[in-house]
């Protein structure tokens, strides 16, 4: 099966699912990268170019969603989450209006564009907002669904999107998504990995290489990461006694910080969060940048053996 | 307007005053300078343009307002109770506890407000997402918004006021309460904003300028503004802050001060020696 990028797959699904004449598509001179143009193509007469101003593009989408709307707005993670980020909170997220936050090109993998255009501290962000629903899909599958979740979900949503294509981990035929719930893709009784976005595929690589040393790891694709599945986090410290946290993004704030709190009161255990050290990114490719950083499954192999071998 | 009209329309506003000074003098806070000075526009669209139904105030084709000068609830909340969308005695509930009249407008919890605001900048555009609704929809409610002349010191004003222009939002209809003063002092001394009919002309925005406390010019150019296809207008309204209470006339420092008692009782007691001026020559008309 070939690589599809997040990204891909959102604009493929505005497309299949955009026939509902409520749905309203906003970019900001963005709409090749971010793929809202796959939707355009369909539905001009419901594609707006905002131009490359985040800020009024937000607010717009709150106003269009008083109407009752269904509005997705566009844009690169990074001006998404952080420049218009007061227009979530204060246009959107207060009054809970029904806006879709489309966030394209997060993480490192945005490649040469370097750290200017990557975005490590969205989940962390975003996360923080009442009323926020966060999700953040791992391949082409999952983010169809996701998509879907998100139209019938009422109140705004920010989906985190990659810009590198991506293999495929869940199959159409057979996946179920239920938004808040963790999917268990891997059983396993020595350490729980709960992964989200691309590293579910390195995960799931970094198992296979921990199997080959005699550890048995259970790995969770985390896709929403609020409201986070706090009952699969629960059974995961219970039964493993060890929770391996891998983004990528920040180690603070994200998804390591939403699993420590999810367990914290109720089902304690060791947690190791791997991910982007307080670093800003750089250029490089989407390869190199995972090397560099430590997110290749071997480097998350080598993460995780150290700290278990510590236990 | 006839001359009754415009003696309707002045007595409601000093009722609507009158309860602007209740409301801050009650919460020990809040934005006097400003309500007073942006009232004759709530009057005349209230009282004598917009299209709304306070038993149904989420009726999908209503007239929109938003404040985006949100502050300025006092004007606001005082508007929505004299038209009868709730109770007058709640307004002396005003940023306590457990009401719902927020300091700032919140869209979920008062009848009659379509936006949720108090931040500056954002409110005109999501005025701007509404009229791109109602173009969506081949709707023909109207959208109107008020901003402060502070207010343009927000970059993303220049946002909405391109995108309004650029999508030809022709049912927008914006006005500014161009009073000269923002918390600071002067605007033309803390971020002067001049010449700012000029910038809205240069936006791509029809702009009409009056005396923002004659209501029969204010309801002239919003039939003015319903004239004019494929631009959006803005109504720039000469405005004095704290107007009609003497003591607060143009002095910045009433931006964000509640008066004390004497300071409310004097206010109130020009207000209805005003009150009952208007109510004396209505009579005299009628």
């Amino acid at each position: 099966m070939g690589k599809v990028a997040t990204r891909e797959a959102y604009g493929a699904a505005l497309a299949q699912y955009g026939a509902d004449t409520n749905i309203i598509v906003l970019d900001a001179d963005l709409s090749k990268s971010t793929k809202t143009d796959t939707f355009r193509k369909v539905f001009p007469e419901r594609h707006f170019n905002m131009g490359i101003a985040e800020a009024n593009m937000m607010s717009v989408a709150a106003g269009l969603a008083t109407t009752g709307k269904v509005v997705f707005a566009s844009t690169f993670a990074m001006f998404a989450s952080e420049r218009a980020c007061e227009q979530i909170r204060n246009s959107i997220c207060y009054p809970k209006l029904n806006v879709k936050i489309g966030a394209t090109h997060a993480g490192l993998t945005v490649g040469e564009d370097g750290a200017s255009h990557q975005c490590v501290e969205d989940l962390a962000v975003m996360r923080a907002l009442p009323n926020m629903v966060v999700l953040s899909p791992c391949d082409e599958v999952e983010t169809n669904l996701a998509i879907k979740a998100a139209i019938d979900h009422d109140g705004p949503v920010y989906i985190r999107l990659g810009r590198l294509a991506v293999e495929a981990v869940h199959d159409a035929e057979t996946f179920k998504f239920e938004l808040g719930k963790g999917v268990q893709i891997k059983e396993g009784n020595d350490l729980t990995i709960v992964a989200t976005g691309l590293m579910v595929q390195e995960s799931l690589k970094a198992a296979e290489l921990l199997a080959a040393k005699g550890i048995n790891a259970r790995v969770i694709d985390m896709h929403t990461i609020k409201p986070i599945d706090k009952d699969i986090l629960a059974k995961a410290s219970k039964e493993t006694g060890f929770i391996v946290t891998v983004e990528e993004h920040n180690v603070t704030g994200g998804l390591g910080g939403a699993v420590c709190e999810a367990i914290c009161d109720t089902a304690p255990c060791k947690v190791l969060r791997i991910g982007v050290e307080e670093k800003y990114g750089k250029s490089g490719t989407p390869a190199a940048l995972l090397e560099k950083y430590g997110l290749t499954a071997q480097a998350i192999c080598d993460k995780i053996t150290a700290a278990y071998k510590g236990e | 307007m006839d001359k009754l009209k415009a003696l309707e329309l002045q007595k409601t506003a000093t009722i609507i005053r009158k309860y602007v000074i209740e409301e801050v003098f009650s919460a020990k806070s809040g934005h006097p300078g400003g309500s007073l000075s942006c009232t004759d526009i709530f009057t005349t669209l209230y009282f004598d343009e917009m299209n709304v139904d306070v038993k149904n105030p989420k009726w999908a084709d209503r007239d929109r307002f938003v404040l985006s000068k949100g502050h300025c609830a006092p004007a606001l909340y005082a508007t929505l109770a004299v038209k009868g969308f709730f109770p007058e005695a709640d307004l002396y509930t005003f940023r306590k506890v457990d009401s719902y009249l927020e300091g700032h407008p919140n869209m979920t919890y008062v009848p009659g407000v379509d936006m949720s605001t108090g931040s500056l900048g954002q409110g005109i555009s999501t005025a701007v997402g509404m009229a791109l609704a109602g173009k969506i929809d081949n709707k023909d409610y109207r959208v109107y918004s008020i901003l402060g002349d502070g207010e343009l010191e927000e970059g993303q004003v220049w946002e909405a006021a391109m995108a309004a222009a650029h999508y030809k939002l022709d049912n927008l209809t914006a006005f500014i309460d161009y009073n000269g003063l923002q918390i600071d002092g002067n605007i033309t001394d803390v971020m002067n904003p001049e010449p700012i009919a000029d910038k809205f002309i240069a936006f791509g925005w029809n702009v009409i300028v009056v005396d923002g406390h004659n209501h029969a010019q204010i309801k002239d150019a919003i039939e003015a503004a319903k004239t004019v296809k494929g631009k959006p207008t803005m109504v720039v309204c000469r405005c004095i802050k704290g107007k009609d209470v003497s003591f607060m006339e143009n002095q910045y420092g009433w931006h964000g001060t509640a008066p004390n008692q004497e300071q409310r009782d004097q206010a109130i007691a020009e207000l209805d020696e005003k009150l009952a001026a208007i109510e004396a020559e209505i009579a005299k008309e009628a």
